[in-house]
């Protein structure tokens, strides 16, 4: 009989990246990785990844993991136990807070870290240390769509679902990138358009590949949205498609925010003068939206990250109301959100301007939030939003940070700034998957390892209000610990041990869902009052739930609105009357384009996971920025070049993508290259810091910088399986392949000063190939080590950079053949180029395997053939003996190769 | 003794002196060639059917038995109607009534006379070079009395680390000698390596055993009934009971002084391999083509073929060969081609790799390959010389030549621009 197979089972759990939420499988190898594959049986994806997803089992090494705590000790970070660590973070919070007032200390959270993470720092803060100061990177993502949720539905409400996607007859996508940023989604818009014939409208001021599938593409002009939609609102308040009665009944302020849409764009052609657009476009988006009811515009980050944001928000959320168009099937406003939990960020209250479970800083929800805590010190108002809260850090109004699970130093506008503004803290400390970003790297003082997603375990919220399980499915490395854990030890540390006596994620998620529905009776939108009692197995089992989930409600509802009932005071929704769009800052002579800022589609935020991927690194391996040919061509800019990006912030040399797509005098490039990844891309670096007024949400997308071209001598690459470190002064981009990373690069340096760092970089023990055309100016080494290859450095003129693809497919070769070894540094592929042997005719360089082969194939039977067939032999005919001998041998079996 | 008479009556008498490489191919090409027109007879000092002489190291190594070298069969040269008289001396040449005569008395008539009698080793102007024991190396009988050194002797000194020093070296060490290399200069195979492919060949050969001795200029061969130390300049000495001088190579010349021809380091011969008196002609070691006298079998087997085509009637022209040197040493692949020194005006470009002991530079001029040197992996040499030779321009193949043809070609290929498309009407 055979014994039983004793592979694990597939763990089901949520992928850690978009906010799209996919169910995924992941089937633990035994050996620390792992099979990923879709669970199709989650409502998400139904089985769907994208590439970023399909590619999770490549980011699950150990290699740049923290796995120990460190603290700084003499100004350098060493190796500590968790009771100092905690020790020092707990006093050091203490010490500060009772010195300077609680508004003296923050955290800064992420969009990364699960709800039961999220929960309990928003409590440690706002109920027991008493500062509001809690904000996130979901500031950077989302707060402009969750200020337009409150100002029109009195609570941060996605009114929609997925499946609306799916029944909807006209799709609008505004300022999202979703065939990259939300794939799965994307493919779930696109198979509508397929078997239902939707039309899909894309408004974006980049042709993206969102817009490819397009049945009208708006190349809307920077920041002008809300023009466009005002336009809108304008229109349809003249057609069938205005309901009135739903109007009247469950809005307030539509009359005000239609004088305001009329004094901004009376009409189509109006509109498209202000957005750039050509009227007829225009007016066949505008008559699309009247003729058809189902409707649901999907907006992301070319709405949220703008000074104007909230009221971009706004103003598609009017045309919604004003046509009734709002949580019934088909049809709606839909945020589409960035990060895997913003939403669960967003329903603990993990943002300065909210309190708890979707309550605001009123007294009466102070009072109620602190009975349930039994808070020590609530906070009695907002606390510092994100841009304002490194700036206080700057001013050294802030004194101790704790950071976890994101990089602002990459990420946050002017993120210069803020690296230099961490360097002045008293405390920074630093909860962290990596052991190295520039987050870590800008003095933090203590480095806790927090678990990383297959280790963690809790809830994560998607952009349909669906909550889903993270499960692990690993078991935790090294000394990582969960981040409720850590902040829990904290908070007994500082005092609070009974409030926070959490033993396991389960009892965090149940205060939290009772949390939710305390003093709740329908007056709160987010109320998961029904999970307040599960069991811990029922948590372990827990399947994908959407709120609401009332208690004691036999089917909740999974849309809102429809219904008119809202949660303002008054019960109805709110019309705003937007101001008249511009983007912040204005372009100037000397700042004479405005740069976009987004994502790529197999990169995630900051790299520190996807970049471990060499599948994900070989989509966009190098940072880059996009460029209209006619902007290129009048700066000097050519494809393939370099372009140093200059703001007054700071200043970027990125790759230069000359594209169609690309709108005249916008620029667009990615924000996922950190120092770590790339010596001069620190996109973050360059952008404004102006914010929208309701949101406190960055223009990441409209600042104004200058561009010009930047050449390099000589440009190459290199490989290897350890971590290199470049020098100063070159040009170079990190990304990972298999087995080990690669560094693209551009220098002045010459060949030769590249040949002695190679040969310092791959150490003395190594065999050494070299190949030297030093009139070319092009050195080329390669590093081998028992046969196989261990790194190589390729530098040569920048008009000719050699290409990586052949040798990176060497470098995952475990055992280099002949042919192979011999060609590594011609750079080109080797693969089909026959095996010829040992050497037998030197004359004529005839192989073993080439006679071999002839005598196989009957081209010749005896050695007088051979020399016909092949030379071999006719010259100083020194070879004929050993002819002789290979042509009597009765095998005739090729070597291998 | 007469003269040979071929298939056809009226053929006319061909008398080739010499019974070597050179001798053996010109009559297998004129076999192809003009079968018939001439009667052809080869005089051959050894007493034996031409045999491979480039194998001599193979023999002295037991790698090739002496059948084995051999050319042709007898057979073979029956049957293709030539007359071998091995073992005769031709001692002169009467250019004027077209006579060659031997050292028997007999003489030769021809119309047409080819002189292939090779070259012979240098002895050094040194004491005791008539010491038992010190030979030089040439042909089997030197070999054989190597063999018969190696059977009662240990220890033996080769005096030149060229290829042919270092053949008979290798030849030495695997019949079990303790061999020295005595070298003059200071490097080995100065002439056909640069320097670092020298010093790699140098490790390569101290790995199979043979000690190498540079700077080594020979002062006096000692010993008092045999050779028993080879003394240098410097001072130092190097036991050797054998002493195997291969210290260079002097043209076979003096039978054509009694033909009275021109005479310089060779028999000075034109793009015909013609002497300087009608229908005499040279070929191989013995002959000076454009003030170079080529030490290598392919120079030979060149000159063998146009000389063979120029006799047929046909429009043929000698215009030297690109030297390509091959090291018939097992396990040791060298090779060397064109001028490899980078002289000013020309671009090197280098491959080495330490783990496969492999080195290439291929020496660029005015876009063109005019020099190789390869170490370790020769496989393309011949490719490469024949770059040399035909003088193509490398163009967009500059990257990829010392990766070898087939990248090099296939690159090529992929690069080609498309076909252009017809205009349409």
């Amino acid at each position: 009989m055979n014994a039983p197979a004793q592979h694990p089972a597939a763990v089901r759990t949520t992928c850690p990246y978009c906010g799209v939420g996919c169910g995924v499988l992941a089937k633990p190898d035994g050996r620390g990785g792992a099979v990923i594959a879709g669970d199709p049986e989650h409502p998400s994806n139904f089985g769907r990844l994208c590439s970023k997803g399909a590619a999770l089992g490549e980011t699950l090494g150990l290699e740049t993991r923290l796995l120990h705590p460190m603290l700084r000790q003499n100004g350098a970070l060493r190796r500590a136990g968790w009771d100092d660590a905690l020790d020092r973070v707990g006093d050091g919070f203490s010490r500060i807070v009772k010195e300077h007032g609680p508004d003296s200390v923050a955290f800064y959270l992420s969009g990364q870290l699960l709800t039961e993470d999220y929960y309990v720092a928003n409590k440690l803060m706002k109920g027991f240390i008493g500062s509001g100061n809690v904000d996130t990177n979901s500031r950077l993502c989302m707060a402009s769509s969750v200020a337009g949720h409150r100002r029109a539905f009195g609570a941060d409400t996605v009114p929609g679902t997925y499946a609306d996607l799916d029944e909807a007859d006209l799709i609008v996508l505004v300022g999202s990138n979703a065939a990259w940023c939300h794939p799965v989604l994307y493919q779930r818009m696109i198979a509508n358009k397929r078997e239902r014939g939707a039309k899909l409208v894309v408004i974006d001021p980049r042709r993206t590949a969102t817009a490819e599938e397009a049945d009208l593409f708006l190349p809307v002009a920077p920041g002008m949205d809300t023009a466009l939609f005002c336009g809108l609102l304008v229109h349809l308040a003249g057609t069938q498609a205005f309901d009135s009665a739903y109007v009247d009944s469950y809005t307030t302020g539509f009359a005000e925010a239609l004088i305001r849409a009329r004094e901004i764009a009376p009409d189509a052609k109006a509109a498209a003068q202000l957005a750039g657009l050509a009227p007829s476009d225009v007016a066949r988006f505008f008559d699309l939206f009247t003729s058809t009811p189902k409707v649901v515009t999907c907006f992301s980050q070319g709405v949220n990250q703008s000074a104007q944001g909230t009221d971009k928000v706004s103003s598609i959320i009017n045309c919604h109301l004003a046509t009734a168009r709002i949580g019934r099937a088909g049809m709606g406003p839909f945020s589409l959100t960035g990060q895997p939990n913003a939403m669960g960020g967003r329903e603990v209250g993990g943002l300065a301007n909210q309190l708890a479970a979707h309550m605001s800083f009123s007294a009466v929800e102070i009072d109620r939030v602190g009975r349930f805590w039994n808070a020590a010190a609530m906070a009695q108002r907002e606390g510092l939003k994100a841009v304002d809260m490194f700036d206080a850090v700057s001013r050294g109004e802030i004194k101790a940070l704790w950071v976890m699970a994101t990089n602002p130093a990459v990420s946050l506008p002017r993120a210069g700034f803020v690296r230099d503004a961490l360097g002045k803290l008293e405390l920074l400390v630093v909860s962290e998957n990596v052991t190295s970003n520039d987050t870590v790297r800008a003095n933090a003082h203590v480095l806790l390892p927090a678990a990383a997603w297959g280790e963690k375990d809790g809830t994560v919220t998607n952009s349909e209000r669906r909550i889903s399980r993270q499960r692990p499915f690993l078991s935790l490395p090294g000394e990582a610990r969960p981040d409720w854990w850590i902040v829990t030890q904290v908070a007994r540390r500082m005092g609070f041990a009974d409030a926070f006596a959490y033993r396991s994620a389960a009892d965090v998620f149940r205060e939290h869902a009772a949390l939710s529905e305390f003093e709740n009776d329908g007056a709160r939108d987010f109320d998961i009052g029904a999970l307040a009692q599960i069991g811990d197995n029922a948590f372990d089992a827990m399947p994908p739930v959407q709120w609401p989930a009332r208690a004691g409600v036999a089917k909740n509802e999974t849309r809102f609105f429809a219904d008119g009932r809202f949660y303002t005071a008054d019960g109805k929704a709110r019309m705003i009357a937007p101001e008249m769009p511009r983007p912040q800052a204005d372009l100037s002579a000397e700042f004479p384009f405005r740069l976009n800022t987004g994502r790529v589609r197999d990169q995630w935020h900051t790299m520190t996971r996807t970049g471990l991927s060499p599948r994900l690194g070989a989509h966009l391996p190098e940072p880059f920025v996009e460029v209209h040919p006619d902007d290129a061509a009048e700066n000097g800019l050519r494809s393939g070049g370099f372009a140093r990006l200059t703001s007054p912030y700071g200043s970027c040399v990125l790759k230069v993508i000359v594209s169609e797509g690309q709108r005249r005098g916008s620029l667009f490039a990615p924000i996922h290259w950190s120092d770590e990844y790339a010596s001069a891309a620190r996109v973050g670096g360059l952008v404004t810091p102006a914010v929208d007024p309701y949101s406190g949400q960055p223009e990441a997308k409209a600042t104004p910088v200058s561009v010009a071209p930047v050449e390099f001598k000589y440009r190459g690459f290199a490989l290897s399986r350890h971590r290199l470190t470049m020098p100063a002064g070159c040009w170079w981009a990190r990304a990972a392949v298999a087995g080990g990373e690669g560094v693209l690069l551009a220098s002045d340096d010459a060949p030769d000063d590249w040949r002695a760092r190679a040969r310092s970089a791959f150490g003395a023990d190594c065999e050494i190939a070299e190949y030297i055309d030093a009139p070319a100016s092009i050195y080329r080494m390669a590093a081998f080590d028992g046969g196989r290859l261990v790194g190589c450095l390729f530098i040569g003129p920048a008009a000719h950079a050699p290409q990586w693809d052949a040798v990176k497919a060497l470098f995952e070769v475990e055992h280099l053949g002949a042919t192979q070894r011999r060609g590594v540094l011609s750079g080109k592929s080797t693969d089909g180029l026959a095996e010829p042997g040992p050497v037998v005719c030197a004359c004529f360089g005839v192989g073993l395997n080439t006679i071999r082969a002839a005598l196989r194939d009957s081209t010749a039977t005896t050695v007088e053939d051979i020399g016909k067939a092949l030379r071999a032999g006719t010259n100083c005919g020194s070879c004929l003996p050993e002819l002789k001998k290979i042509v009597s041998e009765k095998s005739c079996v090729a070597q291998p190769a | 003794m007469t003269g040979g008479i071929g298939p056809g009556t009226m053929s006319e008498p061909l008398v080739i002196i010499g019974n070597g490489m050179a001798a053996a191919r010109l009559v297998e090409e004129l076999n192809k060639r003009s079968l018939g027109r001439y009667a052809i007879a080869v005089i051959g000092e050894e007493p034996r059917l031409a045999y491979n002489r480039v194998l001599l190291s193979s023999v002295l190594a037991r790698e090739v038995s002496r059948g084995d070298i051999e050319l042709k069969t007898a057979a073979w040269w029956r049957k293709h109607g030539v007359t071998l008289l091995y073992g005769h001396r031709a001692v002169s040449i009467d250019a004027d009534i077209r006579r060659v005569r031997l050292a028997n008395g007999a003489t030769l008539p021809f119309a047409k006379l080819v002189l292939a009698t090779g070259s012979r080793a240098i002895r050094l102007n040194v004491p005791g070079m008539d010491l038992p024991g010190v030979i030089t190396f040439r042909d089997l009988g030197d070999v054989a009395s190597m063999e018969q050194a190696a059977k009662t002797h240990k220890r033996a000194a080769v005096i030149g680390g060229g290829l042919l020093g270092l053949e008979a070296a290798y030849g030495l060490a695997k019949a079990g000698m303790d061999v020295s290399v005595i070298h003059l200069m200071d490097r080995l195979m100065e002439r056909q390596l640069d320097a670092r492919a020298s010093a790699m060949l140098k490790d390569t050969v101290e790995a199979k055993g043979i000690a190498v001795h540079l700077n080594g200029e020979t002062a006096a061969i000692k010993g008092d009934r045999r050779a028993g130390q080879v003394l240098l300049k410097d001072g130092r000495s190097i036991d050797a009971d054998l002493v195997v001088v291969a210290a260079g190579i002097r043209a076979n010349s003096d039978l054509a002084v009694t033909a009275g021809l021109d005479i310089n380091r060779g028999i000075a011969v034109d793009d015909h391999l013609q002497s300087t008196k009608a229908d005499i002609y040279a070929i191989g070691e013995c002959a000076e083509h454009r003030g170079v006298c080529y030490g290598l079998v392919e120079p030979a087997y060149e000159q063998a073929r146009v000389l063979a085509a120029h006799l047929a009637g046909e429009k043929a022209a000698y215009a030297g060969s690109v030297l390509a040197t091959n090291l018939k040493v097992s396990g040791v692949n060298v090779f060397s081609a064109g001028d490899f020194t980078g002289a000013p005006g020309t671009e090197s470009i280098v491959l080495s790799d330490r783990g496969l002991a492999t080195y290439k530079k291929l020496v660029l001029k005015d876009g063109r390959l005019a020099g190789a040197v390869l170490f370790g992996d020769t496989l393309d040499g011949l490719w490469y010389s024949e770059l040399i030779r035909t003088g193509a321009a490398i163009g967009a193949m500059r990257s990829d030549l010392i990766f070898g043809r087939a990248l090099a070609e296939r690159s090529l290929a992929e690069a080609a621009p498309p076909q252009p498309k017809p205009l349409a009407a």
